[in-house]
């Protein structure tokens, strides 16, 4: 045991991380995006993806995924952390219940000519990205699916003339007839 | 317009205030004024109901609201203006957050349409203090005032109790609009703290409690906050199984330290039964507390042998740094009772004859042990002199933060919870002294004794004006060994005797700081005559500064070395300088 002299316990904790996509439902009120992202940082937790959106505006209901990693018991802790703030109403753990859709939009801007434009197109219809902007040097595609289908389909255009992306970060929602 | 000046409810926002605060039975605040709360400190002015204690600088106001909550087992009330009365505020946030202290601070806020404009004494104080409060509030409308103030006080005094803060721009405080007394629907619908235990885990809690050879109860500062009921289930339960208890040091007080079950604090200067017991358990019950670092020792050789049950009214604190077998969700009081009801009615007291025989053995290492001496006072003799002189008394300590707050949790007894009133979490050095302030409004009849350090005192010594103006007899009883002891201590142990910094070398006059301040001083260099001074200091009904000259060398101990476990304490026998080191190994050699 060679730890450097501390007023405070040092050691190394080795489990292994996971990677969990929690769903937050929280009153919409001025303030609380910051609550939820100033407990990430101010407790060292990692934010991977980070969406958010009013999901029901007459309740003024907002609805924040996160795609965090750490864990076991530092997940937990999380949930809890987020489950004990005020205005939060709910935490589920999409990742945990495997029930659940995720899902997340890309916008990938392509240039190039000659070849390298048509076998974008090309991969592009198999993935089945739409073309919602073009020029006769460039296009912009939209991408739905899961991450690591946008990742692939992100690491196939970089060949052929990637110029930048936009993603939003994750959705997810349960399957089947219950809502959360 | 005519129907609405003679309605009642139409105040000003600044009125509102004051209104809540009567309408939550709020009888004391402890504040300092300035430019953004200036309405409100008309209001105040202008009625009777609600006294305002002048403090010296804010983050005396906070400390003196948490000894009064602490105290009393109501929320306390602070009021400090915008800018750096707000900043000032955060450490007493900070401090009242760690030790789940029900706080309503009020703060005053540059006018709405200055916000943002790096306006005179702006600061962004809700997004400084939001992860210092349990919950804040920035109220931009006048009509939304009275529903907040009234959500705040909810807030901090239910579920694990804590700080909150209300931000109030000066416009609001000068605005008219409708006050409402408060009412069920002023509170968050997503804030529902639990209280029942779930019954299938009480179960399971008593079958292994049942079942136990080795149990221990280990209690912490959760069963004073959850208030009389949970004490009185804990000292029976306690009563009916026959098992021995420890506590926290926030927990001291809920289980009476003359009590025959009592095995002393734990923890990193808890006494050797206390921990040893925690390491060589086989059922742990703990109630309110959680597992915090200075309490657990090396994580993964905490108590390896036994299976644990957590009361936390917390989800967050399951789990957190030790995995429990048994957690129950919940107001500990309640659950104590749920528990006691089931274990009554179907279990027989466990046979730990055995067990209390092997905690017998640990006792008898005596492990406060300390040499006194006719020369010189140390500071252990001087804290027992102090419990001795006050035993049987109405009294209430507050401490500072260091070794002299660790000797304090060694060698006075508490005998009833709210007595004890110290910087736990945060560990907060110039608590004591405005805490003393507060505890004093509270019970101005009882005596109130803050133990403090030489370094320590010196934070905040500015309340002594405070207590002069306000004639509030505190007494300040302060083991002056001239260092920052406790830092000292490890520079001592792990710095290799290099003592950077810990050192003062000009401290104070206390006597003549004392009458300064319109307060008595007192100095004791013998121990001949420390009895004496006691008395003298008790007697005196006027603030007092007791300069208690002390060992200047003396250490804490027992001690849990870092990195050690609860079964590897060094004992204050073993403390000579080869058997530190090599305790502390890694550490420098020591000279």
């Amino acid at each position: 045991m060679n730890q450097p002299a501390s007023a405070y316990f040092i050691e190394d904790r080795h489990d292994p991380n996971e990677t969990h996509t929690l769903a937050v439902l929280v009153q919409n009120e001025p303030g609380v995006l910051a609550r939820v992202i100033g407990l990430f940082s101010g407790r060292g937790y990692n934010i991977e993806s980070l969406t958010v959106s009013e999901t029901e505006s007459q309740k003024h209901l907002s609805r924040i995924t996160i795609v965090t990693t750490g864990t076991p018991m530092v997940i937990e802790q999380i949930k809890h952390q987020l489950d004990r703030m005020i205005p939060v109403y709910r935490v589920v753990d999409m990742t945990q219940t495997r029930r659940s859709i995720e899902r997340e939009l890309a916008m990938v801007k392509v240039r190039g000519q000659g070849d390298h434009r048509v076998e974008a197109l090309r991969l592009a219809d198999a993935f089945r990205a739409r073309v919602i902007d073009a020029t006769t040097e460039s296009f912009v595609f939209e991408i739905t699916g899961n991450t690591d289908k946008i990742n692939q389909f992100i690491d196939l255009m970089r060949p052929l003339g990637l110029v930048e992306v936009s993603r939003t970060g994750v959705a997810a929602i349960g399957r089947g007839p219950e809502g959360m | 317009m005519t129907d609405k000046s003679h309605d009642p409810n139409q105040m000003t926002g600044a009125a509102m205030i004051v209104r809540a605060l009567i309408d939550h039975g709020v009888t004391d605040i402890f504040g300092y004024p300035g430019g953004a709360v200036l309405p409100i400190y008309d209001e105040i002015f202008q009625q009777s109901q609600v006294q305002h204690i002048l403090v010296r600088h804010e983050q005396g106001a906070g400390h003196a609201a948490e000894g009064y909550a602490r105290s009393t087992g109501k929320p306390g009330v602070a009021l400090v203006t915008s800018g750096p009365g707000a900043t000032n505020m955060v450490t007493p946030l900070t401090d009242a957050l760690m030790d789940s202290i029900p706080l309503v601070c009020i703060s005053g806020q540059v006018p709405t349409h200055l916000i943002g404009n790096d306006a005179f004494q702006e600061c962004d104080t809700v997004g400084i203090t939001r992860p210092c409060t349990k919950h804040n509030w920035l109220v931009r409308d006048v009509n939304d005032l009275a529903k907040v103030l009234h959500e705040a006080f909810y807030v901090a005094t239910t579920g694990r109790p804590g700080p909150v803060l209300v931000d109030v721009p000066k416009d609001v405080q000068f605005a008219t609009g409708t006050y409402h007394p408060p009412r069920k629907s002023d509170v968050h619908r997503s804030y529902a703290p639990r209280v029942k235990g779930d019954a299938t885990q009480i179960r399971k809690a008593v079958s292994l409690l049942a079942n136990a050879k080795r149990p221990v109860i280990y209690s912490g500062g959760g069963v004073i906050n959850s208030g009389p009921e949970a004490t009185k289930l804990l000292r029976e339960l306690v009563e009916v199984t026959g098992f021995p208890i420890t506590s926290t040091l926030m927990g001291l007080g809920a289980y009476p330290a003359s009590g025959k079950n009592w095995l002393g604090m734990l923890g990193m200067h808890g006494t050797y039964e206390a921990n040893m017991t925690m390491h060589d358990c086989d059922v742990m019950l703990c109630v309110g507390a959680r597992f915090d670092d200075r309490i657990t020792g090396r994580v993964d050789a905490f108590s390896p042998g036994s299976k644990k049950i957590h009361i936390d009214i917390d989800p967050s604190s399951i789990n957190k740094n030790i995995r429990v077998d048994v957690p129950i969700i919940g107001d500990c009081g309640n659950i104590l009772g749920d528990i006691l009801q089931v274990f009554k009615a179907e279990v027989k007291k466990p046979d730990i004859k055995a067990w209390w025989q092997q905690i017998a053995q640990w006792r008898a290492r005596n492990s406060l042990y300390y040499k006194k001496s006719n020369d010189v006072i140390l500071p252990q003799h001087a804290i027992q002199s102090l419990f001795e002189a006050t035993r049987g008394r109405d009294t209430y300590i507050t401490t500072e933060v260091g070794q002299h707050q660790m000797w304090a949790a060694q060698f006075y007894g508490f005998e009833e919870p709210h007595r004890w009133m110290t910087s736990g979490g945060l560990g907060t050095m110039g608590y004591g002294l405005p805490a003393a302030v507060g505890v004093q409004v509270a019970h101005p009849d009882s005596l109130v004794i803050d133990i403090a350090g030489d370094a320590s005192v010196q934070m905040t010594i500015q309340e002594m004006s405070t207590a002069v103006q306000y004639e509030l007899p505190i007494k300040i009883f302060i083991l002056n060994n001239q260092y920052m002891g406790m830092v000292r201590q490890w520079q001592q142990l792990l710095h290799g005797n290099r003592l950077s910094h810990s050192y003062s070398e000009a401290l104070p006059d206390f006597v003549k700081l004392a009458e300064a301040y319109g307060g008595v001083g007192l100095q004791v260099h013998k121990p001949a005559d420390l009895d004496g001074a006691i008395q003298e200091m008790i007697s005196v009904k006027r603030p007092v500064l007791f300069d208690c000259r002390v060992a200047a060398l003396e250490n804490c101990f027992p001690m849990i070395p870092s990195g050690k476990a609860h079964n590897e304490m060094l004992l204050p026998e073993q403390a000579n300088d080869e058997a530190t080191a090599k305790a502390f190994a890694g550490g420098k050699a020591l000279v």
